[in-house]
């Protein structure tokens, strides 16, 4: 098993990152790889609650990351400073987070096997 | 971890970014990542060098004709030399 890390930023919907980061975690989730996701700068706002998104005739596909720790997927991690910069706080956020400064976030890059960036 | 840069650092807040989280390793830049190597460009790269190693790539350099402007300290290297970087390291990034 490998360590698989996504890192995350870009916020959503303006770009179709953030969409294709999460089909490609669902895959990694498929072949049972240990797969952590990381949000920084403006990936952080892909995780804000109450996304409407009927306005602009695109899927909110935010919720599916509830959904992620029932295929084992449950590393969230976010980078404190970026969060900060755009005035967020954890409560902000969908799913349980770790929250990590950018040091502690650079190290656990170093530690992965394989880094996606998006 | 080799870090890799391929957008401008007057048009993106990668490098800041880069700046931020990397804690070690090395950094190549390629495409237009590579302006952050030349002189009169005002970008973290000075930081940067300070923790580690700093590459650009050749090619891309000379393609923007700024081969003759690259900062002292950062290493040019060319295709044979950016496979040999990947190879070295454990793991890369090529961050977005």
């Amino acid at each position: 098993m490998k360590k698989f890390m996504f890192v995350n930023r870009k916020a959503p919907y303006g770009t179709v990152y953030a969409l294709e980061s999460l089909e490609v975690v669902l895959i990694a989730a498929a072949f049972e790889q240990e797969v952590s996701l990381a949000f920084l700068d403006d990936g952080v706002y892909q995780l804000v609650k109450g996304m409407r998104t009927k306005g602009v005739e695109m899927k909110n596909f935010v919720p599916a990351f509830r959904v992620l720790p029932d295929y084992d997927i449950d590393k969230f991690y976010v980078e404190r400073e970026s969060l900060e910069a755009r005035g967020l706080t954890e409560e902000d956020l969908i799913v349980d987070v770790t929250l990590l400064s950018a040091k502690e976030l650079g190290a656990l890059m170093d530690e992965q096997d394989v880094v996606l960036s998006f | 971890m080799l870090h890799i840069v391929n957008q401008s650092p007057l048009c993106s807040t990668t490098l800041q970014s880069v700046a931020r989280v990397a804690q070690g390793g090395a950094l190549l830049l390629i495409e237009d990542g590579v302006i952050a190597a030349t002189k009169g460009v005002d970008s973290p790269l000075s930081e940067i060098m300070a923790r580690m190693p700093v590459y650009a790539l050749l090619p891309d350099l000379e393609a923007r004709g700024l081969a003759n402007r690259v900062l002292d300290g950062v290493t040019v290297v060319d295709y044979a030399g950016f496979v040999a970087l990947v190879a070295e390291h454990r793991n890369c990034q090529s961050w977005l």
